[in-house]
């Protein structure tokens, strides 16, 4: 069996690892592919033959849809293990579960899992692509990827932008994801959150912090904002959802006292009256929406690329339609 | 293994460092019916006496481990007392204080006397059990100390758990001056340390994992160094791994608080970043913390606020330690190793002399627990290790006599080893291919 080894490797783990030229050429490799989503008939050939599975060891819909779509687009065949709950499938190892995976020869692992380092554990251990769809706190690079797109369809350019991630920094893939891929293309980076859920060390990555989200919309060109995750309240460290709103929810009232061009993006799902007032979700600002069409060409210029796709070719490969 | 029961065994010519004595000259050591008969020049040997050369060796009272998980009863598929015993007499100890957290733990003196006999049956090192302090480690009331320690038990400990109650803390360390046996104490503010899995830091922030911050144990080994000096009892604090800890523990010394503490040979010789890449084997409890916070343990057992090398021998299934980081066991193996790191890295590289090396792998570890070895004056049992300073080895985990192989310093190349264990007198492992 041959696993190709694309232009950042055989897998895709995190952005940390990824130079700047790296995560460029993902993000121009995606820019042909938006548009098969637009056809009548959303489907080519590039990945006719291969097998993907998508394993999910935590709840996901957007991701693995998304994923979904992007390999069917690309005419893989694809196979969803979806396991809730326990980190281990009803006392499965993950060890078995990825040497039994191999068995059965496949082409390529999606793999969401609770916890941090899964992914990458996956990857030392089967020769198959794997791409990371989230692994616990620690990286969700497609997340960043496609975030990346949006803004950088928005602004032209990432460099120099001023991007704030506001939110539960502590417990998020996002987060970290963001902050490797924006810093890494020149923008500037600010993360916004309750000191509870800040992580010791964080401005050692290359951003500065801001306490107060007032700030945040003041100094940012474009915000990002975190989903509060309801455990985070019973975990003690905000007092409750509506409190955390008060202090920290991005509402039209923050946004107008700065009048100013600023694009809000939001990993989803959205906890509208939590982090992120209706108004704001729904209103100009906002390019949610487009994330979630961007996710789609990401995720089909990631999986190209990992099966050996030249990125030159990404145009010409996408012109046959499947018959 | 050589040697037969109750043949008197002369150990000629070796560099005898006895620190308990004061000792270090180039010497003979008789022992005879499991005791030291002599130490001086130009022994000789009695009839069907074994000798054995020690020209260019170390020969020095038996370390001690007071710090180890044998994991019998229940956990056998990790390490057996028999399989930990042997580990312990390949790394050249001749002592080890067994850790009372096994299933079910050893809380009552029936228990107690079971691991003692296992220990005994095992023909390794010698087996001392911990006791809990509370019943069934849940720490809520005292276990039966005074039936543990008639029982055998050296001590008594809750390790694995702290002693989160305070309340309770005050009353084992009353408690046990009644025995005059020390309290062991894993100092560790379960509150501050939360759902951490490594040290609190810029590695722990980059590799998504919760941190445990260094306060977690501070506040933890304050409060303790604080109720023994309240009750007059002796505290021992296991694995001290942060720089305030250490700090704490001297200054608590200075006002004569009766305290002992351990050092374990990963928190001196290992950072938090060897977690890096999600690595299992570099999961322990207290985490691999700072690289300040290591040349803190490092100046604190060279300069004796930590008493003792402890090994914390944690062994786990392979199994167990390749899953996800989050989800695998704390603990690495340390008994084939600790001799070696620490005579390499600590007395190789001129931050401690030998003399101080067997003070805190042997005599210092008996003072603490009130055991009978760490000296080989006359009379005293006889448990010697020999050491080659000069032998070069590399760590190969799959040569351990231990079950486990779950170590972090695989392929580290070392200087230093033992070659000979003796335990009463018996020669009880003894390093292949060396001299014969």
């Amino acid at each position: 069996m041959t696993h190709t080894v694309a232009h950042f490797g055989k897998d895709l783990i995190g952005i940390e690892p990824l130079s700047a030229e790296q995560i460029l050429l993902i993000l121009d490799t995606a820019e042909p592919f938006k548009e098969i989503s637009e056809r009548r008939i959303k489907k080519v050939p590039v990945l006719r033959g291969k097998t993907i599975v998508n394993l999910f060891f935590e709840p996901s819909t957007r991701t693995r849809i998304s994923f979904e779509f992007a390999e069917k687009r690309l005419s893989a065949d694809t196979v969803n293990i979806t396991t809730t709950g326990s980190s281990v499938v009803k006392g499965e190892t993950l060890v078995d579960t990825a040497r039994n995976l191999e068995a059965m020869r496949i082409d390529m692992v999606v793999i969401r899992h609770g916890s941090s380092g899964a992914a990458r554990f996956l990857a030392e251990r089967i020769p198959s692509n794997v791409v990371s769809a989230g692994d616990g706190s620690h990286e969700h690079p497609t997340q960043a990827l496609l975030d990346l797109l949006t803004i950088r369809d928005r602004l032209a350019k990432i460099e120099g932008a001023r991007v704030c991630i506001v939110g539960d920094i502590l417990h998020s893939r996002v987060a970290r994801s963001n902050i490797y891929g924006l810093t890494k293309l020149g923008a500037e980076v600010g993360v916004c959150g309750p000191p509870t859920l800040m992580p010791v060390g964080i401005e050692e990555l290359g951003v500065r912090v801001f306490r107060r989200v007032e700030e945040a919309i003041e100094w940012a060109d474009v915000l990002n904002v975190l989903r509060l995750q309801l455990e985070r309240m019973q975990g003690g460290y905000v007092p409750s959802l509506r409190e955390y709103n008060r202090v920290y929810g991005v509402s039209s009232a923050r946004l107008e006292r700065v009048p100013k061009e600023l694009l809000i993006l939001h990993p989803g799902p959205m906890n509208r009256g939590v982090e992120i007032d209706s108004d704001v979700a729904d209103g100009p600002h906002s390019v949610i929406l487009d994330q979630v069409t961007n996710g789609i060409a990401v995720r089909m210029a990631v999986l190209y690329l990992l099966a050996g796709g030249a990125p030159e070719k990404a145009e010409s490969a996408k012109g046959g339609v499947e018959e | 293994m050589s040697g037969s029961a109750r043949e008197p065994l002369l150990l000629r010519g070796g560099r005898v460092v006895d620190p308990s004595q004061g000792f270090d000259d180039v010497s003979d050591v008789l022992l005879l019916e499991g005791r030291v008969e002599a130490l001086g020049k130009g022994l000789s040997a009695p009839d069907g006496a074994r000798m054995v050369e020690c020209r260019g060796l170390i020969v020095m009272p038996g370390l001690i481990d007071v710090h180890v998980h044998l994991r019998e009863p229940g956990g056998e598929h990790k390490e057996t007392i028999e399989s930990g015993a042997r580990a312990a007499a390949a790394g050249g100890f001749t002592t080890v204080c067994a850790m009372p957290n096994t299933d079910p733990p050893i809380d009552d003196p029936a228990a107690v006397g079971f691991v003692l006999a296992e220990g005994q049956r095992a023909g390794g090192a010698r087996v001392y059990p911990l006791g809990c302090i509370s019943v069934g480690q849940k720490g809520e009331r005292l276990a039966e100390v005074g039936e543990m320690v008639a029982a055998g038990a050296v001590g008594i400990t809750d390790d694995g758990y702290p002693v989160m109650d305070s309340g309770l803390m005050r009353l084992a360390l009353e408690y046990s001056l009644i025995f005059g046996v020390p309290v062991a104490d894993h100092p560790e503010d379960l509150g501050l340390s939360r759902a951490g899995t490594m040290n609190e830091g810029l590695t722990a922030t980059r590799l998504g994992l919760r941190g445990k911050p260094n306060a977690s144990e501070d506040v933890h080994i304050l409060r303790d160094l604080m109720i023994a000096e309240l009750t007059g009892g002796h505290i021992h604090l296991q694995h001290v791994s942060t720089r305030l800890g250490i700090d704490a523990i001297r200054q608590a010394k200075e006002r004569g608080v009766r305290v002992t503490a351990e050092a374990t040979p990963h928190h001196m010789l290992l950072t938090d970043e060897a977690v890096e890449g999600y690595r299992t084997e570099a999961k322990m409890n207290p985490p691999l913390r700072s690289r300040a916070d290591a040349e803190a343990v490092i100046a604190g057992f060279c300069d004796g606020t930590l008493d003792v090398l402890a090994t914390d021998h944690a062994p786990h299934h392979y199994d167990e330690k390749e899953q996800a980081f989050d989800d695998a066991p704390n603990g690495i193996v340390g008994l084939e190793t600790a001799l070696g790191l620490v005579h390499t890295h600590l007395v190789g590289k001129g931050l401690l002399d030998l003399p101080t090396l067997v003070e805190r792998m042997s005599v210092a570890p008996a003072r603490a627990f009130g055991l009978a070895g760490g000296t080989l004056r006359e009379g005293a049992p006889g448990d010697v290790t020999l050491i080659d300073t000069a032998a070069r080895w590399t760590v190969a985990a799959s040569r351990f006599l231990s079950k486990s192989r779950n170590t972090p310093f695989e392929g580290w190349e070392l200087v230093g080893r033992a070659v000979m264990t003796v335990v009463g007198g018996l020669v009880v492992w003894e390093l292949e291919d060396e001299r014969s």
